[in-house]
């Protein structure tokens, strides 16, 4: 006899506006606080305390427009987020500021949320969509000089691209770049060269998020459709398909694997949150909490395994925090 | 019977004739049996033998050539080996011809498929008999494509003439589809339109499987002909038969075309649109520990499809959804909810049955909505068991009205049915008592398998009344319930009888739409079936023999079956003492007919059900002669 699916946590009341993407930086030493960083639709950052569960800070700097990427350069003091105002801000958040130290102006009118990756002490890439429909940009931070520029082929049709992943294989190798275009196709692209290296038509629909692990070299994508790919790259640097898992409901905002890559969380459009077994995609839970469709969720890097945390933003205002197969 | 091998000259019209003489007697049998293998093995290698064995039936004098050339080709293993045997005799001699080609393909059809493979296969063998091969498919595709022929014909006929058809065809090759092409496709096209007029499911049947086959073969590269039917192993013999089969005992021979043809026809296999390249195996055997195993899942039964709008809860809502909305989802939802609505509000649903059951006969099909037919029919159902004397009376009026289309006269007639199952049945139970009772399954084709379950019904029922020695499992006694149908039996009957002959402008029961007076037909008889143990029984019954008197000469093999049908209900369903007093008249006359039909019927199965009535007036007879003492 299963057990029913559990309760949230705590459910975080308090953005009054839907959430569209999440953050934790809960790595810290005492008498850091663990913090979860989201962002909305108007325009507000918000920094919670995990403790309290309150809100510490608001930070304001996308002039009401929509947030819909935020993540953390180097632990919790400096911050990166992505608005529809056309920029990316960099703020400085270290002993109580909020102040916009930097910005960079996309001039992407998308929704394609940027990727982060750290290739060495103090040097980051960062991937994002460019201001022509089919590129995309990587830029170096924090220097913001353009590393590549990635267009595909004349005639590939791939549309806008949908959502970015940079990984490399190992700390210092190449870093390589997944990308998820309109046309349901997934690309690995080679930075160095700015060159396609694979690329695997992985559903009908557009694809709205992807996730990737690197150890396995094992990646799984979400569409507006009702299936979920998972996908391989093999020796060769090929993907291939390796499986599809049927939903019951179309429709899937947001893809993660959790950082010690047993489980993965998905965010659907059918208001529910649905956590899979990495390993075989084993159906594992359905949480359903939310009123409205999810949008992300994000999973935290606490030290300690037995307090990690999921986080789900939804279209409802509430961010619900589930401690789920710690 | 040995001979003397080499060399000598002999002449062998002594033992031809000895030969004729025997299988002309009828013992066939005996001497093939012995002549066959020997001159098989003989024949194989040997060409002076093939020579002997050629001069032996050919010289078999021509009053006796017809029994000896039958005796070869039903004993011959293959039709290579019949090759040998006979040689090019079809060619030589005419009677042997007209055997061959006229009388055991056209006029006879009690041969095996063997048979026929072997024969045609013979003449497909040799350049010179080839041109008799096309000839013959030429006029088998006349008969095939005979309207009369299709009409009166036995059944069992036309299934050999189409398997004849299709060997025929595995064995053409383009030059000689190149030469008469055109006549082909004229007969084919002919053949489709008597074979799918007909009421029968298999003759339909027949008629698709072949059109299939010769389209496939005379349009090898542009689009083919693809009927859609019910593919069980009738059909899938028959299209077995345009595959080759190889020689026996020998290395099967190159995939003929038209086999690659055909599995393209009956596949239909769909290229899937977007391009996966290449898909990993699973890897069965993960070497690591699944650390996945010591995840226990939650429980994911809420996990449901979302619901975007809600049905209706109330009836009066629901006819206004179906009637006037625009909004295809609360449309389609109501759909779904329909039945079940009406079934826990019988007292609202009365109150609007009549406009309901209007509402519902005409709606059509908005969305594509899986399951639309099962689902409407479903809810007339459940409307018509909830207030049945007034929905009744509407909508056999309807069945008589006019611009009424054909599929809708055969709805109203399903739901009659299914409505009257349902209340003559105990309700405490839930399931109806019979063992292969129908699920009402509709098919969107014409003619569904309903008829053939209501005669199942009755032959179960037949069945039951037969005398057990040993006692098979006891049931539990179902409780019993008052007989719901009883009340309302009338209503659904009488009406249905009454206009049956009176032609409107777009509806003509006697004329044109004999389809739906056969199925019209089938439903009198459940109805009659099913109202066993109610007070109008006989004179539904009376009713009933009158009406099949009536239409006793119908020319359509699926309405009599019907007409036999109703003859058994109505022996089953009344009281044998009622029948004795009330319908004697009507009985004799309707006793004299089935003696006839047994006879001289074509089908089949008409005169197998006259047999069945006739043993049960006969058990009748018995049941109601005094004991002697």
């Amino acid at each position: 006899m299963a057990r029913p699916p559990p309760d949230p946590q705590f459910v975080l009341r308090g953005t009054s506006a839907a959430v569209h993407t999440l953050h934790f930086s809960c790595g810290g030493q005492e008498p850091d606080v663990p913090i979860l960083f989201s962002g909305s639709e108007n325009g507000f950052i918000h920094v919670w305390n995990l403790r309290t569960h309150r809100v510490d800070t608001a930070l304001d700097g996308h002039g009401r427009k929509s947030v819909n990427w935020v993540e953390t350069m180097d632990g919790k003091d400096r911050l990166l987020s992505q608005g529809r105002d056309q920029r990316i801000c960099l703020w400085d958040l270290a002993e109580g500021r909020t102040s916009v130290t930097d910005c960079v102006f996309t001039e992407n009118v998308g929704f394609c949320k940027c990727s982060l990756l750290e290739v060495a002490r103090g040097r980051w890439l960062m991937a994002m969509a460019a201001k022509a429909l089919e590129e995309i940009q990587v830029l170096e931070l924090p220097s913001k000089t353009s590393v590549c520029t990635l267009k595909p082929e004349v005639g590939a049709k791939l549309g806008m691209p949908m959502c970015l992943k940079l990984w490399q294989v190992s700390c210092g190798s190449q870093p390589l770049l997944l990308a998820g275009y309109e046309d349901g196709s997934v690309v690995l692209w080679n930075l160095s060269m700015g060159k396609v290296l694979s690329q695997l038509v992985c559903h009908q629909e557009p694809v709205m998020s992807l996730d990737f692990d690197s150890e396995k070299a094992k990646g799984i994508s979400g569409s507006s459709e009702k299936v979920l790919s998972i996908w391989s790259l093999n020796e060769q640097q090929n993907l291939q398909v390796h499986r599809t898992h049927r939903l019951v409901n179309a429709g899937i905002s947001d893809i993660t694997i959790r950082p010690d890559k047993k489980i993965l969380a998905t965010a659907g459009w059918d208001h529910r949150i649905r956590i899979f077994g990495w390993k075989k995609l084993k159906p594992l839970a359905v949480l359903d909490y939310h009123t409205a469709t999810v949008h992300c969720v994000s999973f935290s890097d606490h030290r300690n395994p037995s307090e990690r945390l999921l986080a789900a933003g939804s279209k409802d205002h509430r961010i619900s925090i589930w401690s789920i197969y710690t | 019977v040995c001979f003397i091998p080499g060399g000598l000259d002999c002449s062998i019209s002594f033992v031809s004739h000895i030969l004729g003489k025997v299988c002309v007697h009828g013992r066939q049998e005996e001497i093939l049996g012995v002549l066959v293998p020997h001159l098989t093995a003989l024949t194989k290698a040997d060409c002076i033998w093939q020579r002997i064995c050629w001069q032996l039936v050919e010289r078999v004098p021509d009053r006796w050539m017809e029994a000896v050339v039958l005796g070869f080709v039903q004993r011959a293993p293959g039709a290579d080996v019949l090759s040998r045997l006979l040689g090019n005799l079809v060619v030589k001699n005419k009677k042997a011809q007209f055997v061959v080609t006229q009388k055991m393909l056209l006029l006879q059809y009690g041969y095996t498929t063997a048979v026929l493979q072997n024969l045609l296969g013979y003449l497909a063998l040799d350049g010179l008999r080839r041109a008799l091969l096309v000839k013959v498919l030429q006029e088998l595709l006349e008969t095939w494509g005979s309207s009369s022929a299709v009409r009166h014909s036995p059944v069992e006929q036309q299934q050999y003439i189409s398997k004849a058809i299709l060997i025929c065809l595995s064995h053409l090759k383009e030059p000689d589809i190149e030469s008469c092409r055109q006549e082909l496709l004229a007969s084919m096209m002919e053949g489709v339109k008597c074979h799918l007029d007909s009421s029968l499911p298999q003759v339909r049947r027949l008629g698709m499987v072949v059109a299939e086959s010769i389209s496939a073969k005379i349009n090898s590269e542009g689009p083919v002909l693809k009927f859609q039917y019910e593919d069980d192993d009738e059909a899938r013999e028959l299209k077995s038969l345009l595959v080759q089969a190889p020689p026996l005992g020998a290395v099967p021979g190159p995939p003929d075309d038209g086999r690659n043809e055909n599995t393209a026809a009956a596949l239909a296999l769909e290229s899937s649109g977007t391009a996966v390249s290449g898909v990993v195996p699973e890897e069965e055997s993960d070497a690591e520990l699944d650390s996945d195993d010591d995840l226990v899942p939650y429980d994911m039964s809420e996990d449901k499809e979302l619901k975007k709008t809600k049905a209706p809860v109330y009836i009066r809502d629901c006819i206004e959804v179906l009637t006037g909305s625009d909004d295809v989802d609360r449309w389609e939802a109501t759909v779904k909810a329909l039945e079940s609505l009406v079934r826990k509000n019988p007292a609202a649903a009365r109150e609007v049955s009549v406009e309901l059951a209007k509402v519902l006969l005409h709606l059509e099909e908005k969305s594509c909505l899986e399951g639309f037919a099962e689902l409407r029919q479903k809810a007339q159902v459940a409307v018509l068991t909830t207030d049945p004397v007034p929905v009744a009376q509407y909508l056999t009026s309807q069945f008589y009205s006019l611009n009424y289309s054909l599929r809708q006269r055969m709805d109203i007639l399903d739901v009659l049915v299914l409505a009257a199952q349902e209340l003559s049945h105990p309700k405490a139970h839930g399931k109806t008592k019979h063992p292969g009772a129908p699920n009402p399954c509709i098919q969107l084709l014409p003619g569904s398998d309903s008829s053939k379950d209501w005669r199942r019904i009755v032959d179960e029922r037949i069945k039951s009344k037969t005398r057990r020695f040993a006692k098979g499992q006891s049931q539990a006694e179902l409780p019993a319930a008052p007989n719901e149908f009883s009340s309302v039996a009338g209503h659904f009957f009488f009406p249905l009888i009454q206009n049956f002959d009176r032609p409107l402008s777009t509806f003509d029961l006697l004329g044109e739409d004999h389809f739906v007076l056969g199925r019209l037909v089938h439903t009198l008889a459940v109805l009659m079936y099913l109202a066993v143990n109610t007070v109008a029984v006989t004179a539904m019954g009376k009713a009933l023999l009158e009406f099949v008197w009536a239409l006793r000469f119908h020319t359509d093999s699926y309405v009599r079956q019907g007409l036999l049908s109703c003859v058994s209900s109505t022996l089953l369903s009344v009281p044998a003492e009622c029948l004795l007093e009330d319908v004697t008249e009507e009985l004799l006359e309707t006793r004299s007919w089935l003696e006839d039909v047994v006879e001289k019927d074509p089908d089949g199965d008409c005169r197998r059900l006259a047999l069945q009535n006739l043993l049960l007036m006969e058990n009748l007879k018995k049941k109601l002669e005094p004991v002697p003492s």
